[in-house]
């Protein structure tokens, strides 16, 4: 557990309530949430393993699994993830959400429904906001990956992560991550002068209009958040939005 | 999800000859295959990842068409400028679909390979001819209600899922192909196929091959100036259309020179209403018009005991994507 604590985001000015939230990492050294949850579970299931009478058939039957599927070859793959460089070793079948979350203990990464149909393992790959759940990470050689882990600058959040907190974008905080991941990389599609499916008229390409609130549910509208929390998630993007330098788009749009 | 070997192909020739293995695939987005392979719908002996082929370009053609590359993903396609004024319709099918997450993923190759979203091909424990040929359609007589009302089969009653090809068919785009014995053009409306006693086969493709792109023919810029793209659906948006329409017309005065209809999601590939487009064309527009085009393009149209409703619903849809797309203008 050590090692994943350690890999943890640290900040020493944010309570210590929910080391599992995207936006409240915790301090070092005390019992977090995900290592209370990794240890009791473990000790649950040796526990009902050595009790229960089918333990022996369950084992067994694992095991001829093993045998009947021989283990994919690995494979080599290089990936930047939030800032630091990786050579890895992956099984063809790994998601790069898998990969993020098993392997790489980066944990903020949520699996929501993992057939892309929620947007709680959005991640930026080469800063375009992506699921990580139906993407082979090794059809993702030499990316430049950034997950929730990677948005903040030391203790300094993120402006969405800040904005995130602020509107009380979020209840439970299970979508959170993938939420302002999707939003970080859709205000950089709208700064790129990309439309949506409720923009008036494709026809009219340059500069655009400050994001209406119609807009960012469009374009928000691959993140399903189950509690509901979708006026203070707008309202987070809406702030964020406005606060951006505009001189992107009209350097575009002059090109 | 079953092993597999894992093939990083960097030019054409390469992936053809590694696809044309049997229980080969091809892995570019990956949004469809990588789900089915989950499930265990799909469970290919190699993929073929074809990320690093130089297939993602989109250029203007010396003919004054557009080539959208294989490889182009759908959101850069949909934001590409030259695609936004020359072929507004098809950018409007593109952002009607799905996420922003899968569009920067989805490929405009791939985006014609998706595969039917029908539950019952999903589930891998139910009977299905599409995919097993042989044990029946669960959907006949099963939850049928997003499925389809034109076109279908006693083997088949699934509707193809995607938004983007509803445009490119009303726009007669052509798909260049290339596989094992070379290179090929085909017509999209030859590309999709009805289920008939096959439908196993979304695509009239050979084994290994390849769409390397997709053409946007010059002439079809005529209709930049009206087209609209109607989608249907149970919620605002991310979800797959019940109903879907791809409109456009080229006026010449007060007159209809030539129109398109392309319906979504009721037949098992995207269904051109050629019916309605001969009523439309040389008529001047208006809404008894739009409704005779309506009911002579569902005039074939059989519903099953959930689905009946996408009857009525597609000729209103018609009616509103054809009032939309004549009032629209420059």
């Amino acid at each position: 557990m050590t090692s994943l604590l350690s890999d943890e985001r640290q900040a020493d000015d944010l309570p210590d309530d929910d080391s599992n939230s995207p936006l409240l990492p915790s301090p070092a050294g005390q019992l977090t949430r995900r290592a209370f949850l990794a240890e009791s579970g473990t000790t649950g299931i040796a526990g009902i393993l050595a009790s229960a009478p089918m333990a022996a058939s369950v084992a067994s039957a694992a095991q001829a699994n093993a045998d009947a599927a021989p283990p994919s070859s690995s494979m080599a793959l290089a990936l930047r993830v939030n800032g630091k460089p990786h050579a890895l070793q992956v099984d063809p079948r790994t998601t790069l959400l898998d990969l993020l979350r098993e392997q790489m203990a980066l944990p903020g990464t949520k699996k929501g429904c993992d057939h892309g149909q929620c947007g709680a393992c959005t991640v930026l790959v080469n800063g375009r906001r992506i699921n990580s759940c139906l993407a082979l990470a090794l059809s993702h050689d030499g990316a430049e990956i950034t997950t929730i882990e990677g948005l903040a600058r030391g203790s300094e959040l993120h402006p969405m992560q800040a904005a995130f907190i602020k509107h009380d974008g979020f209840q439970c905080g299970y979508c959170t991550s993938g939420q302002i991941c999707s939003a970080v990389g859709m205000l950089r599609e709208a700064e790129q002068g990309a439309p949506s499916h409720v923009t008036a008229d494709v026809r009219r390409t340059g500069p655009m209009a400050p994001l209406s609130d119609a807009e960012i549910r469009e374009r928000m509208s691959g993140n399903i958040c189950r509690c509901g929390a979708y006026p203070g998630i707008v309202a987070a993007v809406r702030e964020v939005s406005l606060a951006m330098p505009r001189a992107a788009s009209s350097r575009r749009s002059r090109a | 999800m079953k092993p597999f070997a894992f093939t990083r192909a960097t030019d054409a020739d390469t992936a053809v000859q590694a696809a044309t293995q049997p229980g080969a695939r091809f892995l570019a987005g990956g949004t469809n295959i990588v789900d089915l392979m989950k499930e265990g719908v799909e469970a290919p002996d190699r993929l073929v990842d074809i990320n690093r082929l130089p297939l993602a370009a989109i250029e203007a053609q010396p003919g004054g068409g557009l080539r959208l590359g294989a490889l182009a993903r759908n959101s850069d396609t949909a934001n590409h400028p030259v695609l936004r004024t020359r072929y507004p319709l098809v950018a409007q099918a593109i952002l009607a679909g799905a996420s922003g997450q899968l569009r920067n993923a989805a490929t405009n190759g791939g985006n014609l390979r998706q595969r039917t979203r029908c539950p019952y091909f999903y589930d891998v424990t139910q009977p299905c001819n599409k995919r097993e040929p042989g044990t029946g359609c669960s959907a006949l007589q099963g939850f049928n209600r997003n499925h389809a009302v034109l076109g279908t089969s006693a083997k088949c009653i699934a509707s193809y899922p995607g938004d983007m090809a509803q445009a490119l068919h009303a726009l007669d785009a052509v798909v260049q192909l290339q596989g094992p014995s070379g290179r090929r053009t085909i017509p999209i409306a030859l590309f999709h196929r009805l289920p008939g006693e096959t439908p196993e086969l979304d695509a009239n493709l050979a084994p290994g091959e390849l769409i390397t792109a997709i053409d946007l023919p010059a002439e079809s810029a005529r209709f930049a100036q009206r087209s609209h793209y109607l989608k249907v659906r149970d919620r605002a948006s991310y979800a797959f259309a019940l109903v879907s329409v791809a409109a456009a017309l080229d006026m010449e005065g007060s007159r209809i020179r030539q129109a398109r209809v392309c319906l979504g999601g009721v037949a098992h590939m995207p269904w051109r209403a050629r019916e309605a487009e001969a009523l439309l064309q040389g008529a001047e527009p208006n809404m008894a018009l739009f409704r005779q085009a309506a009911e002579a393009a569902l005039a074939g149209a059989t519903g099953f005991e959930h689905n009946r409703f996408k009857i009525e619903l597609a000729k209103r849809s018609i009616v509103r994507a054809l009032e939309t797309t004549s009032r629209s203008t420059a």
